[in-house]
């Protein structure tokens, strides 16, 4: 297998496909979804149920089971495939070079020992070292991650603390190996803001002191806006669109990502403003449709003729070197409607923003 | 040493329109020790001397993060739940101590709203039966019949009348809260209280579901207590906001004030720490991050709650409870030193 192919991208995934056999078809929960990380930078998948986010983040950790799941395509890591690579190959590197953090800390923290127990086994999985000495090494990174009198912490059951803390502990043990990629599936969705504002900052600090990439799975596109460099949008299993953050906010060019958009109340605009939401249901993933996954929902689907959102599965066309598009819409089209349906948001500015300047 | 309380919550409760009026609310959940006699040994303080009112087809917002009393407050108010202290009034009429039967005609002009459209519909019935259920427990019987009824108001909430027949485990989440509200809004409330409605759905449907309830308001003359922890969702769709922390109100004021001028550092820490979606803004923001956990609802600080996490909190604050005060025109804060400046939204 040629390395060449990963371009020096710290994490490159290509034509990733997890599918899974069932009595009623095959669910093509991921389906040729490409996309790369660099060292120090986010990388933010969005989308809702059933896009398939979160798949892709199991794939890429090796933590989909290969008996229920063909999984096909190339995930390299440093260079390093992973796809064909041995389970036990995986496994080694998962902790050490890649670990994961989840929504639900209680599902990854053992409810019977302690946290310093669960601790001290995490650094002692992959390094060769004394029980004092990771103890060391878990008392230290518990106070990295700002949890105050971690000495204490070390003696504590998971029931012992709250979400916020428990949230903090797994960052923690996602940390102590340093990982030089961290891999966030909705890290702060069960949290309340003021936590989550802190779980953020954090999550940034500890990013600019170790180089750590990150690819952040989440629906909120307000942590994504706070915490990305760039984005993928998913839809039906399918990466719909793809490109640095400022692109996918102020130059979207897929309907989906419009109507993602435009179904978040926003705080800071015109509070009168009606949302416009995305009509319908996601797609089923057995039975998706021929053409355009997103096609049952589009409202835009007659401006392409021939029918062809119903009959042909549009390629991801780049629009840019980084910036791509899966839509049949004509690249003139798609600027017009997107300049129309994001001045209708501007227009909701309040006063005395307008000439505020990026720092 | 116990803190001194102020007194004076009746501006709060000025306007004499009000469909529902709450004053000075407690729940307390009673906590009692091991062994045979189970003594009570204290009490969570969920609720602690709340007060507002609202007005028929006003949307009047509860935000605050878990444990702070919102959820208890909607079903204190509905009588759920039984209060501990103050005074519940319901178009003038005190039903703070109506027992569950004498609550069962009141019911017709206030219903509720659940988070989680799977378990708040009973499985086992269909559609039809589950919409039709308030008909059934008032007596009440439709002109044209409850079939055609029902039909119309799953017509009503965007559901297809065909589906009549079938069972809640086949609708998808969205659908399913839009059955909940088809049964809510089947006997013409006038107040519908609304527990985290769309929290669970995702984000292009919970616009739907927004919409939705924004629509008949308008067509209902509906008035909502809208409870919620996004506070990006309860600003768009409150006319008013009650922002809760620790069981108390720290603040009530148009939804504009609060995110645009909050005047109690809980509800400025609230709304900075909202992320938006927005990168460019988001560039330009500062946060203000608190320091430390929630207190314990058992045992929570003297006088001011919020003390302990504050960045302005002097000895007053632990010595005197501060009361909800108009600080504006129909800007009520309880704090000692409240924001002063005009903080603009970046």
């Amino acid at each position: 297998m040629s390395t060449a192919g990963t371009r020096g991208r710290f994490l490159d995934v290509r034509d990733l496909k997890v599918h899974f056999p069932s009595e009623d078809g095959v669910v093509s929960a991921v389906d040729g979804v490409t996309f790369s990380v660099d060292k120090g930078k986010t990388l933010a998948i969005v989308g809702e149920s059933g896009s398939g986010k979160s798949v892709t983040s199991q794939a890429i950790m090796g933590l989909v089971n290969r008996k229920s799941a063909k999984v096909t395509g190339e995930v390299y890591l440093d260079g390093e495939e992973l796809i064909s690579a041995r389970p036990e190959q995986v496994r080694s590197l998962r902790g050490k070079q890649m670990a994961m953090i989840f929504q639900d800390p209680l599902s990854s923290l053992h409810p019977f020992y302690t946290i310093g127990k669960q601790l001290v086994e995490a650094v002692r999985v992959h390094q060769d070292v004394s029980k004092d000495v990771a103890l060391k090494q878990a008392k230290e990174m518990l106070d990295r991650v700002g949890i105050p009198s971690p000495e204490r912490r070390l003696k504590d059951y998971p029931h012992n603390l709250s979400g916020g803390m428990r949230q903090r502990v797994m960052i923690a043990m996602a940390l102590l190996n340093s990982p030089e990629l961290l891999i966030a599936d909705e890290p702060t969705t069960a949290l309340d803001v003021t936590v989550q504002a802190q779980i953020i900052d954090l999550l940034r600090d500890l990013q600019q002191e170790f180089g750590t990439a990150i690819v952040l799975i989440t629906h909120d596109l307000g942590v994504v806006a706070d915490l990305a460099d760039d984005v993928v949008v998913m839809y039906g299993g399918r990466v719909v669109e793809r490109g640095p953050i400022d692109d996918i906010f102020y130059r979207p060019e897929m309907p989906y990502t419009w109507g993602l958009l435009g179904s978040v109340p926003r705080m800071d605009l015109g509070r009168n403003e009606r949302l416009e939401p995305i009509p319908g249901q996601p797609p089923s993933l057995i039975r998706l449709p021929q053409g355009c996954v997103f096609r049952p929902r589009c409202p835009y689907h007659e401006l392409v003729p021939g029918k062809r959102c119903d009959v042909e599965r549009p390629e991801l066309d780049p629009i840019t070197p980084e910036h791509a598009v899966r839509c049949h819409l004509e690249p003139a089209q798609r600027k017009e409607i997107a300049i129309e349906r994001l001045t209708a948001h501007a227009a909701r500015k309040p006063a005395g923003t307008a000439g505020m300047e990026e720092k | 040493m116990t803190a001194v309380e102020e007194s004076g919550t009746g501006q709060v409760l000025a306007r004499d329109n009000a469909l529902l009026r709450v004053d000075k609310v407690q729940k307390y959940f009673p906590i009692s020790g091991g062994g045979v006699l189970k003594r009570k040994v204290g009490d969570v303080k969920a609720v602690e001397s709340i007060s507002f009112d609202i007005v028929p087809g006003e949307t009047l917002g509860i935000v605050g993060e878990s444990g702070c009393g919102k959820s208890t407050a909607g079903r204190t108010v509905m009588k759920l739940l039984d209060p501990t202290g103050g005074k519940i009034e319901f178009e003038g009429r005190d039903i703070t101590h109506l027992s569950r039967k004498e609550m069962v005609p009141l019911r017709r002009e206030m219903q509720m709203i659940f988070q989680d459209p799977y378990s708040s519909l009973t499985p086992r019935h269909t559609v039809g039966t589950i919409i039709s259920a308030p008909f059934k427990v008032q007596g009440v019987k439709p002109a044209r019949g409850v079939q055609a009824e029902v039909q119309d108001l799953m017509a009503r909430v965007g559901l297809n009348p065909e589906h009549y027949n079938r069972y809640p485990n086949e609708f998808s989440g969205g659908q399913r809260q839009r059955i909940g509200i088809a049964r809510a809004i089947a006997l013409r409330p006038k107040l519908i209280v609304c527990d985290e409605p769309v929290s669970a759905l995702d984000v292009s449907i919970q616009a739907q579901v927004v919409n939705l309830l924004e629509d008949l308001q308008d067509e209902f003359q509906l008035a909502y207590i809208f409870i919620a922890h996004d506070l990006s969702v309860v600003r768009h769709i409150s006319d008013r906001i009650a922002v809760m922390y620790l069981g108390r109100i720290m603040e009530i004021a148009d939804s504009e004030k609060i995110y645009e001028s909050p005047r109690h550092p809980y509800t400025h820490a609230l709304t900075s720490a909202v992320p938006l979606p927005d990168p460019r803004t988001e560039r330009l923001r500062e946060r203000i991050l608190l320091q430390g956990d929630l207190p314990s609802p058992i045992d929570p600080p003297s006088g001011c709650v919020f003390r302990t996490r504050c960045p302005k909190a002097q000895q007053r604050c632990a010595d005197e409870i501060p009361a909800l005060r108009e600080l504006a025109p129909g800007h009520f804060g309880a704090c000692h030193f409240p924001e002063e400046k005009h903080l603009l939204p970046a």
